[in-house]
């Protein structure tokens, strides 16, 4: 097993004084599950942003350290972040299908990087959506406007459209939080399957889903990694007794 | 039994306050509508396809009123392929790109005065800066440049809110999928924000199709014989038309003047209510 | 490819950066052509005749002093109009009105807003100036009076408006709190509400009288055009002449170049610097209430 993700010394602080992150290392391993877990406000989601570099979109007042890709710095400025958010994929909290149709949403990012081919686009929509384990749901509809699904319908339509792009890392930030527990377990499933081809970096909306889910955790607190190791022995016997407090449920 | 008093005293201060109120309404109401039947009544009578269709005659006295209907239409036109695509990019700029600094801070000032600045100032300027500056002469382009500039800040305003309605998250879902901003811009956000937009610009060209101070020393002619032949002619228009022949040809006949006066209202009353519609069915529509 | 797009990227982005900054762009070139063309008055003319009483270019009388009184009159009347009735209607609009006579009020006022000034000033002609000078037996109906009137019409879409959107964003908070002490409606519109608005109403009325005064069309055709120094209220039922209107009837007739074409454009230079303060103003109590919001938010 190889490192895909490898941070260095990343710290990070935004303009407005929100959460922020400080001096944090860890290695992501390759086709596994790795867990951010910790009370809001600890850097889980500013670390997921700083992985596909959205967090260019908000106002960051200081960053430093590395965080390399395949041995690659992606926070050089001379990265090509539009490659690197094709190869680096997200899911959101809220599924936010775009206002089209779900065809269009799944191949909108394709469109953008410049695949015309009708054939390509179609086999891309299927693969994709069959991944996600939503392509029975809805593939008699694929031009049906995608906000006419349901919650948990709109959710793997979207991670299909994360997967369309064939990224070789998912980031998935909370995706089950406004689910119910049905349509939370499709998506849990869908993430199983999904490991095998992917690295697969989740913030879980719940301690149980975490431990549910990890190959790997990481403990995240007021911005500081307080621990990282293998999911079930962090879950079962942690070594921080901060870690094992939040995992007792005796602060959140 | 005091408070028994007073309490009774205090709601029948709100109903006599709400009956005053209510008044003040009425009165404020009353003559816009009576002002729009007045004229669609008065006017009614004169409106026939010759008045429609033909060219004034007998020193305006008679004929019709073509020249100064075509007129308006060109300036309106013509303010719009000015001040559409510059609003709307302005637009853009703000609600897309601008941060909260300085220079932002300029624009937005700059942008509430042009709202601000008188109309027949813009006429002045219009005068010294395109019919002599830059010698177009009294012209439909001159005219159609300072009727744009006076509609900039309607347009960009309006378009702004309408942009800045579009959640932010279809921003970040689009960037995170590997578009850029312009992408995400023109595929969607343009989009959704489209009937926001459109209105804006239909409030802004309505009126610069109703101003005439702005055009009275930039594109505006007493009487032309003919149509204009170039953006460089200067040209008739409805409103100028009106306030001539109401106000500088003697014993004008009264039905010319109303019915004049008719078709400028109509022009900019649909203008209008293309726009409240737009609105309305777009808000009704919505899926966000 | 991948080039070709940041290219165009770069291209239409820097396009849409220039557009924005244009609107400065534009307050800058209107100011520069007015003082071009307005500051040659001042090396032509001492300052002493521009501030005469008499106003007369062809003889080369250009004292500014009538036409600004004549302004200064218009637009207080119009004031005097548009402010009560502008509140008032924000305040049916925004606190009493069901909400299906608001869907009708609103689209009507705005229509107002929306007629041309041309219109209002045929209607001021042929309508209200006869009926004036009949009612207060008057020797001629276009009378500063009679530019009030419609100019007041013509402000009080634009204080509605403004001063709705101020009372629209009072938090229901407070009125519920005043409800729940036990106010009664029309208590709680005078004592919380508007209050608590007050900034913006501030600004409605400010904006309103900005549009008075550089309303230009109706003024000319109905005030009567009389460049009398205006001395006090009784001026309201005399002739007078504004600024604006000044400007639009002679500047049609005058010599390029000329002193008098100088000294329209002076006027209009102080137009525009009477509307920049104005907006200016307006806009920094704007921006106050809105700090004021974010702290009591936060």
């Amino acid at each position: 097993m190889v490192d895909k993700i490898i941070i260095e010394n990343l710290s990070l602080q935004y303009s407005d004084g929100t959460e922020s992150l400080r001096n944090v290392s860890m290695g992501i391993r390759q086709n596994a599950v790795t867990v951010l877990f910790g009370p809001a406000g600890g850097g889980k989601s500013t670390l997921l942003r700083c992985l596909n570099r959205l967090n260019d979109l908000t106002e960051v007042k200081a960053s430093s350290g590395r965080i390399l890709i395949d041995g690659e710095n992606i926070l050089d400025p001379k990265t090509d972040v539009i490659a690197l958010r094709r190869k680096v994929g997200m899911v959101f909290a809220r599924p936010v299908p775009l206002p089209m149709s779900i065809r269009e949403n799944i191949i909108y990012g394709l469109e953008l990087a410049g695949e015309k081919r009708k054939s390509k686009l179609d086999e891309a929509v299927e693969r994709s959506l069959k991944l996600s384990a939503v392509w029975d749901e809805v593939k008699d509809r694929l031009n049906d406007p995608a906000v006419a699904l349901s919650g948990g319908q709109q959710q793997r339509v979207c991670l299909a459209r994360v997967l369309a792009l064939q990224p070789e890392i998912i980031l998935l930030d909370e995706p089950t939080s406004g689910l119910d527990p049905i349509s939370t377990g499709k998506v849990e499933g869908a993430l199983l399957e999904l490991k095998k081809e992917f690295t697969v970096i989740l913030v879980p909306h719940s301690v149980q889903q975490a431990a549910r889910t990890a190959d790997h955790a990481a403990f995240f607190l007021t911005g500081e990694l307080i621990e990282y190791g293998d999911g079930k022995t962090l879950f079962t016997n942690p070594k921080q007794k901060k870690t094992e407090d939040y995992i007792m449920g005796r602060f959140g | 039994m005091m408070t028994k008093f007073l309490s009774r005293n205090r709601h029948t201060v709100q109903r006599l306050g709400f009956i005053a109120i209510t008044m003040v309404v009425i009165v404020t109401i009353i003559p816009i509508i009576g002002t729009i039947v007045f004229i669609l009544v008065k006017g009614g009578s004169a409106i026939s396809l010759e008045f429609l269709s033909g060219f004034p005659h007998d020193g305006m006295r008679a004929g019709g009123i073509l020249p100064a209907i075509i007129g308006t239409l060109y300036l309106t036109l013509g303010t719009a392929v000015f001040s559409v695509p510059l609003g709307i990019a302005a637009a853009i700029y703000l609600s897309e790109y601008a941060k909260d600094n300085q220079v932002t801070r300029l624009i937005r000032l700059a942008i509430i005065n042009l709202a601000g600045i008188p109309s027949v100032v813009y006429g002045l300027f219009g005068l010294g800066l395109f019919v002599l500056f830059l010698k177009f002469g009294t012209s439909i382009l001159a005219a159609s440049l300072t009727l744009s500039i006076m509609t900039l800040p309607v347009i960009i305003s309006t378009a702004e809110e309408a942009l800045r309605a579009v959640p932010q998250s279809f921003r970040t879902v689009s960037i995170s999928l590997g578009a850029t901003r312009w992408q995400t811009i023109s595929r969607i956000i343009l989009k959704e924000a489209l009937p926001g937009i459109l209105t804006g610009v239909i409030l802004g060209l309505e009126r610069a199709a109703g101003e005439t101070a702005p055009i009275l020393f930039t594109g505006a002619a007493f009487f032309l014989p003919r149509l204009p032949h170039s953006v460089f002619d200067a040209t008739m228009a409805l409103p100028y038309h009106l306030f001539v022949i109401s106000t500088q040809v003697p014993e004008m006949p009264i039905q010319i003047q109303y019915g004049t006066a008719l078709v400028l209202l109509v022009f900019v009353l649909t203008m209008n209510v293309i726009a409240t519609v737009i609105r309305s069915r777009a808000r009704a529509r919505r899926q966000w | 490819m991948e080039k070709s797009l940041s290219w165009r990227e770069f291209i239409i982005t820097r396009l849409i950066q220039a557009s924005g900054y244009s609107a400065i762009l534009f307050v800058g070139l209107i100011f520069f052509f007015l003082l071009r063309e307005g500051l040659p008055a001042l090396s032509e003319v001492d300052a002493s005749s521009l501030l005469n009483i008499r106003w007369y270019p062809l003889e080369s009388h250009v004292g500014i002093l009538p036409l600004i009184s004549g302004s200064l009159v218009v637009t207080l009347g119009a004031a005097l109009i548009a402010v009560p009735f502008g509140i008032g209607t924000a305040v049916y609009i925004s606190e009493i009105a069901p909400r299906w006579m608001r869907e009708i009020l609103k689209p009507l006022v705005e229509l107002l807003g929306g007629l041309p000034s041309v219109v209002l000033g045929f209607l001021g002609i042929l309508v209200l100036a006869p009926f004036l000078r009949v009612f207060l037996n008057l020797p001629t109906g276009l009378t500063a009076l009679t530019g009030s009137l419609l100019l007041g019409g013509i402000a009080v879409p634009t204080v509605v408006s403004v001063a709705e959107d101020a009372l629209d964003s009072v938090p229901r908070a407070y009125r519920e709190g005043a409800w729940a002490l036990g106010a009664t409606k029309w208590q709680t519109i005078w004592r919380v509400t508007l209050p608590a608005a007050k900034s913006g109403v501030l600004t409605a009325v400010m904006l309103g009288v900005g549009r008075a005064i550089g309303e230009t069309m109706t003024v000319m055709m109905v005030t009567g055009n009389a460049p009398v120094l205006a001395t006090g209220l009784g001026s309201l039922f005399s002739p007078v002449r504004t600024m604006t209107a000044t400007i639009a009837a002679e500047m049609g007739e005058v010599a390029n170049g000329s002193t008098h074409y100088h000294v329209l454009f002076f006027i209009g230079m102080v137009l525009f610097i009477i509307s920049l303060v104005v907006n200016i103003i307006a806009s920094s109590v704007v921006f106050r209430a809105k700090k004021r919001a974010e702290r009591i938010l936060s």
